[in-house]
């Protein structure tokens, strides 16, 4: 090999960075069974790739190079570490004997160049052992030990590689409290002793919910923006369905397509669910040519094999409902397909019992609202928040409830009572561009109707 | 008086812990081990290399021959070592009891041995 060209060397380092530090810094994490030292080994070994690939040229096998090299560097540090600290002397013992225990002859200090290619070490081929290491850090993260926030920040830190400003930003928070976050995240993964590791077979259906719950929430965060100015933070959505893509290639789950199906269809929607200005507009009243065709074509076939596997969940069954609504997409100018609200007002009672929430409640009696009628959907949702019923608590309070309430009080004419509803939905509603929304139906309600004539 | 404190573990057990276990392990030294240098009587400590990097020598046809690896092979290895003084074996066990190797590990062996010393000659090397 001749010497290569600098610039194209330290270019492919950065391609690799790009590509490969996430799975780099997983594997790290199981080899040096800590976080912060995975971290400082990842970049530790890219620098030195940064060093040594321009003479050397680049590895046969970039990422088993960097896995090596970060090993080792982080045991180098140890034992710099151990002069002050004889704990750190323990470690870089112990990691040092099991790493030579487990690389063999082909041992190589210098992260030599393909000495690791064949195996991890642990006597799996290369390629099943790293993807178990994504898998393993996607679960460590989203663990049900830590704090529900934690998880989102750790997840989007480690998993998708997002800084801590990053984070705070899609956030809205500070990034201190972020970083503060993640620490503490991490102390708790040290100190209880969370193993790194997809979890067994008998523990695997709840861990996994867990980790679907937390890609929604990132999604839905990217989506629907829980409160601030914007209508949405596309970022933190892309972020969401990229996971739910690997985990639908690593993990054979009809819940994982669901879920990704679910969010392809969301997606979809986007460039229709806003205006130019901002103002937020509702599925009924959306320009169907907008819709993303590409992503319900994958969005909807992803819906059909998750329910031909007969063993699908709620993320199923939303994205159903979901794919159902995409069936109105249209070019533009073609004629409004009618909205199949049979199918999805039966699609809310499988869900309901898949699944019973107050929100499903709510929504289908929406849906039959749409199917039967306002007074039918009107019934329902006072049912829903009479004394008494369960769901009250969670609905009451809730401004959906009230706007869906106003709306069909609209649609029957009982206007002041309408106006009620959407006052009591202003007064709940956090996110701007919702407000805006509600205030504008109260003002089309309470201004007298506009005459035909001039 | 001095006392030699002698620490222990499996060594194969030990290289079968998963790191993140050790990790967990060494974090919840610190405290143990602050405690015991805050007495004051710990005049001396040092961890030892991996069993691998030893070597053993005998005395054979009265030659010094080498051979690799320790003395004696057992489960368990000398990890590392520490010197106490204290007025007598009670409270130099009392004093080695603070160390980590006293509390934790169980499960990887961990353990020590405090041994009086008889005989003392020491020489500051700068």
């Amino acid at each position: 090999m001749g010497k290569p060209e600098t610039g194209s060397v330290l270019a492919r380092v950065d391609e690799v960075y790009r590509l490969e530090s996430r799975r780099i810094l997983a594997t790290l994490i199981r080899l040096l069974g800590d976080f912060d030292l995975a971290e400082e080994a990842v970049h530790e070994a890219f620098r030195a790739a940064m060093e040594q690939w321009p003479q050397t040229g680049v590895p046969g096998n970039p990422r088993a190079w960097l896995v090596s090299a970060g090993r080792f560097k982080a045991i180098d540090g140890l034992r710099r570490r151990a002069r002050f600290d004889e704990r750190a002397g323990e470690l870089a013992r112990f990691l040092e004997a099991r790493a030579v225990g487990q690389a063999g002859e082909g041992a190589d200090r210098q992260g030599g160049d393909d000495a690791a290619a064949g195996s991890d070490g642990d006597g799996r081929p290369e390629g099943i052992a790293l993807e178990d290491d994504r898998l393993r850090l996607i679960f460590t993260c989203c663990h049900p030990a830590l704090a529900p926030d934690a998880r989102i920040a750790l997840t989007l830190r480690e998993v998708c590689g997002l800084t801590t400003e990053e984070i705070a930003r899609a956030f809205l928070t500070e990034s201190p409290t972020v970083a503060q976050r993640i620490v503490r995240a991490k102390a708790k993964i040290r100190e209880a002793r969370i193993p790194y590791e997809v979890p067994a077979p008998e523990q695997f259906p709840e861990r996994l919910e867990a980790v679907l719950r937390i890609l929604y929430l990132v999604f839905n965060e990217g989506y629907s923006a829980s409160s601030g100015d914007a209508v949405a933070r596309p970022g933190l959505s892309g972020e969401a369905i990229r996971l739910a893509r690997l985990l639908a290639d690593l993990l054979p789950d009809p819940e994982v397509k669901g879920l990704l199906a679910l969010m392809l269809l969301h997606e979809s929607r986007r460039a229709a669910r806003a205006s130019a200005t901002g103002e937020l507009i509702f599925l009924e009243d959306q320009d169907r040519s907008l819709w993303d065709r590409e992503l319900i074509r994958e969005g909807s076939a992803l819906v059909e094999e998750a329910l031909l596997s007969r063993r699908f969940g709620p993320y199923t069954l939303q994205a159903a409902i979901s794919a159902v609504h995409a069936e109105t997409a249209a070019p533009a100018g073609a004629p409004r397909k009618a909205t199949d609200w049979t199918q999805i007002a039966g699609l809310y009672d499988v869900l309901l019992r898949a699944e019973p929430s107050p929100l499903v409640e709510l929504n289908r009696a929406v849906a039959i609202a749409m199917r039967d009628g306002p007074e039918a959907g009107l019934r329902l949702i006072d049912g829903l928040i009479a004394a008494g019923s369960p769901s009250r608590e969670a609905l009451i309070d809730y401004h959906l409830t009230h706007s869906a309430r106003a709306d069909l009080l609209r649609r029957m004419g009982r206007k002041s009572e309408s106006a009620e509803a959407y006052r009591r939905a202003l007064d709940l509603a956090l996110q701007d561009p919702e407000r805006r929304f509600l205030e504008k139906r109260l003002i089309e309600l309470e201004s007298p109707p506009k005459k035909d004539v001039p | 008086m001095k006392f030699l404190v002698l620490a222990y573990y499996h060594e194969k057990t030990y290289l079968a812990t998963p790191p993140e276990e050790m990790q967990a392990l060494v974090a919840k030294c610190g405290p143990l081990d602050k405690a015991l240098n805050a007495t004051g009587k710990m005049t001396l400590v040092a961890s030892l290399a991996a069993t691998k990097d030893t070597v053993s020598v005998r005395p054979r046809n009265g030659k010094p021959t080498i051979t690799d690896g320790p003395y004696v092979e057992t489960k368990e290895q000398l990890g590392s070592f520490f010197l106490l003084e204290a007025e007598n074996l009670e409270e130099a066990v009392k004093l080695a009891s603070l160390h980590p190797a006293a509390n934790l590990g169980e499960e990887m062996g961990w353990g020590i041995e405090v041994r009086p010393i008889e005989f003392w000659r020491a020489k500051e090397i700068a």
